[in-house]
């Protein structure tokens, strides 16, 4: 029995084993597949979980979006954060 | 009810292509649980199809966009090919689940299912006490053997489900039941109430719950939940005859799922053979493809038209999507009707009556399952 997954900067969040992130083809579709479950993630959801390597932490994450968007870091950090803390309260991640 | 809304022709529904596929290898199972969801009528061994058929379902399903197979029974380890369906549909990118009793598995089995590409186990439970679960299943062993597969599977990576089917005799037990949850390790708990169909429905007595019972588990969950949060996913559903809406059945009607029977019949879920006027397609004869958008089963509950009133008016028709059918079908002896489980159905306060009465008399003896 593991304790509740904390997401935090620091934090290298990966999809356990019984969690595929998985793109369907005949769909043209980003899926999370789990048992009995489904996501089908939103664009920048997308773009957030395909960094999810086993390496890269949340802190890196936000880096790569403060590039890209030029947006200001701690209301990313918030927003993945937050993002990723609801996936882990669902059983989607482990951190 | 009006024979108006039966004698309409079928019409075809543009539909997207299913989520899931429930695969039911076979009807055979050591078990014989007197809720069991399979027909009353059970598929002999020698009807189930071969492993190239399946192969090629399997292929069909993908290429219709389907994520996940889910291989179930009867038992679905009593098939040999077990790890040869398992890996085939691995490779081709689906997300597989085996749904098992787990009693005819062991620890060279389980590391060999992990290895061929199984993502997720789901292990049924009949009580979280041997004596109770074994005397439901008509098992002896049966619950210690649950209990050991279920640490094989941990001990293998892969992630467990606890599904407990709880009525009223094993309900007490339902704290006992979340703390087994917990000590296997699982990552997901179905507590699932039976659902009266087939065999569950000629032992409905046997099993019905009171308002009150069900009341207390319902507390007993939510407290669950609030304090598990983030450790173990609960799923909770509850027996439609004490609910005020009916439940979203499968999704809605051909909408989401497809069931493959072990004969290779497709049906639009797992207990539609309750309803005698339906007409199944079966795989041997078809491409899934083709069933999926023509099979009359499929297109005759497909939509709202086919609704009655107050359902065909309601604005929840696209949310429940009426409902059971084959439920509709077991307590009215029509499938078209207006599902009972809703308290807008003629035939509610009837059967929430007959429910609540069931439920306070002594308990009948099992009917247990049983092929032939």
């Amino acid at each position: 029995m593991g304790e509740r997954v904390q997401v935090s900067a620091a934090s290298v969040p990966k999809f356990p084993r019984h969690v595929k992130f998985h793109f369907n083809k005949q769909r043209d579709q980003w899926v999370i597949l789990a048992p009995e479950r489904l996501l089908v993630p939103d664009e920048t959801s997308v773009e957030i979980l395909k960094m999810l390597d086993g390496q890269m932490s949340v802190d890196g994450i936000v880096k790569a979006l403060v590039e890209k968007y030029n947006a200001p870091a701690d209301v990313i950090l918030k927003d993945v954060t937050a993002m990723l803390q609801n996936l882990a309260d669902k059983g989607f991640l482990e951190a | 009810m009006t024979t108006d809304v039966k004698e309409r022709p079928v019409k075809k529904v543009k539909v997207e292509a299913p989520l899931a596929v429930l695969a039911e290898l076979s009807h055979r199972c050591p078990l014989q649980c007197p809720y069991c969801s399979n027909p009353v009528n059970l598929e002999k061994g020698s009807n189930e199809l071969d492993t190239a058929t399946w192969c090629r379902v399997i292929d069909e399903a993908v290429a219709m966009g389907v994520h996940q197979v889910h291989f179930s029974g009867g038992e679905p380890t009593v098939r040999k090919d077990l790890e040869q369906l398992t890996q085939h549909a691995s490779d081709a990118g689906l997300y597989t689940n085996l749904i098992t009793s787990a009693v005819l598995l062991n620890e060279a089995r389980v590391n060999k299912l992990a290895d061929v590409g199984m993502n997720h186990i789901q292990i049924s439970f009949q009580d979280s006490e041997a004596t109770n679960a074994d005397r439901i299943g008509n098992f002896k062993g049966g619950h210690k053997k649950k209990l050991e597969v279920a640490g094989y599977v941990r001990k293998a990576g892969l992630p467990l489900t606890v599904n407990a089917v709880m009525h009223r005799q094993n309900l007490h037990h339902l704290e006992e039941v979340i703390d087994m949850a917990v000590a296997l390790d699982a990552e997901r708990l179905e507590v699932a109430q039976v659902q009266y169909y087939g065999w569950a429905l000629k032992n409905r007595a046997a099993f019905m719950p009171t308002y009150e019972q069900l009341a207390w588990a319902t507390d007993v969950v939510e407290s669950a939940r609030k304090r598990l949060k983030g450790t173990l996913v609960i799923d909770y559903v509850v027996p439609d005859y004490y609910a005020r809406r009916p439940k979203v059945c499968m999704g809605g009607w051909g909408r989401r799922f497809l069931n493959i029977n072990p004969a290779g019949l497709v049906l639009p879920c797992h207990a539609a053979e309750s309803i005698p006027s339906l007409k199944f397609d079966s795989v041997k004869d078809h491409s899934l493809e083709w069933i999926w958008e023509n099979s009359e089963a499929f297109n005759k509950f497909r939509g709202t038209d086919w609704m009655p009133e107050p359902c065909r008016s309601c604005d929840r028709r696209e949310i429940d999507w009426g409902g059971c059918r084959c439920q509709a079908f077991a307590l009215t002896g029509d499938e078209s009707a207006t599902d009972p489980a809703c308290d807008l159905s003629p035939q509610h306060e009837k059967i929430f009556g007959m429910a609540s009465k069931e439920a306070h008399e002594k308990p009948p003896e099992f009917i247990y399952r049983r092929i032939g």
